[in-house]
């Protein structure tokens, strides 16, 4: 099941495993992708702090992680490929897989349904 | 995610004649120097950047100020003009342009700008483009010092389009068979189609063969529409305008240049021509024959990460010892060369192209070279031999 945030991150847990990436809402506000800057394997990355850094054409926007967790496989296929942001958002274009707790609370989080309801009030 | 960056509106934004076309067209409207302005259609940057660089691209650029300088004659408009810029002025011929700037006392930037003299020599005419940013200081600036008899007037009831890229020529001349034989900075004054009366100059701000073309407000729409309907052109908006004049090198009124930086800093000397060199009477002529003799304390350059990782506006420039010496000014995405770009000031020492520095972004020293100017070669219409 894929939650959201209201910044327009999505997140998919499975077991312990989360992955995140960005809304296609996001990637359409952002435009063409050219960069994107990964955070290394490892790093703890807490629950609304920077994750990576994703880079259009016009300007750099952070990516925030909508929960807690530490690092432990990045897309590499977005160097040489950022375009895939664009392509499949939520999908290949996904940006980092963290380690999470078991349980961790997502109650913050969107459903799809509740996402773009949320959509709809911007 | 952060919202990507965009300024914040103040007020009331204004509407070029061609609002409604960018609407129709999709346009993502942004606000840009209190206008509402496209600052990409749907096909999205990349590719409005890309069709620029390979056939035409249409720019509405409407928001920058429009103004005519009107004199009883040419000698004393160009003389009142020369008080005003470091330009030789009075060595324009009839139906050419220059590229200038409105300088300060201190030898600052106030604005850069366009001089176009008609085509026919009796006229005490001069037109001036100038940023749609700074429009409103340059002509209370530039009424303060015109002597009598010599007044400016802003045109505010005119739109300007621009027609860029290799396929240009082509399409413009279809539509005014005049223009064929025009170089880079003629200007011509021209019925396009018979019908739309237009003052056309053969420049822009790509780097590319083009056209800016000024014509009244209510035929604006009509001849875009004209000119979309040609398949080599597609509307192009802010961001691949941007995009474009960082590959030409060329610089941004607020970015490389401002009320602080000097034609000698910003490596604009080639618009001061000799005669203005030698004989002075612009404002900061002090400054200039200081920087001339010793060298500016810095130097616009272009600098070329050596990742992939842009290095925007405000980034940090550094000597290879950690030493801060610069900052850049613009820096982006460059889609001609698949590559991020960007330009900075450096100390004159830094400025060679192949000089090792680090860019510091998010804190991060990236390594980078500076380059020369421009990214992407120009290719303006010259005369050919």
């Amino acid at each position: 099941m894929t939650l959201y945030s209201r910044d327009h991150e999505w997140i998919r847990i499975d077991g312990n495993v989360a992955t995140i990436g960005i809304s296609q809402y996001a990637q359409a506000q952002l435009g063409d992708v050219v960069f994107v800057d990964l955070p290394e394997t490892g790093k703890a990355i807490e629950k609304g702090k920077e994750a990576a850094v994703v880079e259009s054409v016009k300007a750099a926007s952070e990516v925030y992680a909508p929960i807690s967790g530490t690092v432990f496989e990045v897309n590499a296929a977005l160097t040489d490929n950022p375009g895939l942001v664009n392509e499949d958002p939520e999908g290949r274009g996904w940006f980092v897989k963290l380690h999470v707790p078991q349980g961790t609370d997502t109650s913050h989080l969107l459903s799809e349904a509740d996402y773009k309801a949320y959509l709809d009030t911007l | 995610m952060t919202e990507p960056s965009s300024e914040d509106p103040q007020g009331e934004l204004l509407a070029t004649p061609l609002y409604g076309l960018h609407v129709a067209l999709g346009a993502r409207m942004v606000p840009f120097a209190g206008y509402a302005m496209p600052v990409q259609y749907p096909a999205g940057i990349l590719a409005e950047h890309k069709w620029t660089r390979e056939a035409a691209g249409l720019f509405d650029v409407s928001h920058m100020g429009q103004a005519v300088v009107e004199a009883p004659d040419w000698a004393t408009a160009a003389a009142a003009l020369e008080t005003l810029v470091p330009a030789d002025v009075a060595g324009l011929a009839p139906g050419r342009q220059r590229y200038t700037q409105l300088l300060n006392e201190a030898g600052g930037i106030v604005d850069d700008l366009m001089i176009a003299r008609p085509a026919d020599p009796a006229s005490g005419r001069l037109m001036l483009v100038l940023n749609a940013s700074r429009k409103h200081v340059d002509v209370a600036t530039i009424a303060a010092r015109l002597p009598a008899g010599v007044t400016i007037a802003p045109q505010p009831d005119r739109a300007l389009l621009a027609l860029q890229g290799p396929k240009a020529g082509a399409v413009l001349e279809a539509m005014a068979p005049d223009l064929a034989g025009t170089i880079f900075m003629d200007v011509r004054t021209v019925s396009l189609d018979g019908w739309i009366d237009a003052t056309v100059s053969r420049s822009g701000y790509t780097g590319e063969d083009g056209f800016e073309i000024s014509v009244a407000a209510d035929v604006a729409e009509a001849l875009a529409r004209r000119l979309l309907d040609h398949p080599d052109v597609h509307p192009i908006g802010l961001g691949a305008r941007d995009s474009l004049r960082l590959e030409a090198g060329l610089c941004l009124y607020g970015h490389e240049i401002d009320e602080t930086t000097s034609p000698v800093e910003a490596g604009l000397v080639w618009s001061i021509q000799k005669r203005r060199r030698d004989e002075g009477g612009f404002p900061g002529i002090d400054r200039f024959r200081r920087e001339m003799a010793e060298g500016p304390a810095r130097v616009r350059v272009g600098i070329l990460p050596e990742g992939r990782a842009p290095a925007r506006e405000g980034t940090e420039i550094r000597a290879r010892d950690g030493r801060p010496v610069g900052v850049v000014t613009s820096g982006g995405f460059a889609p001609t060369l698949n590559a991020p770009v960007a330009m900075g000031y450096v100390e004159p020492a830094l400025a060679a192209p192949g000089t090792e520095l680090d860019l510091v972004v998010r804190g991060k020293p990236l390594p980078a070279r500076v380059a020369a100017l421009p990214f992407v070669l120009t290719r303006f219409k010259r005369r050919s031999l």
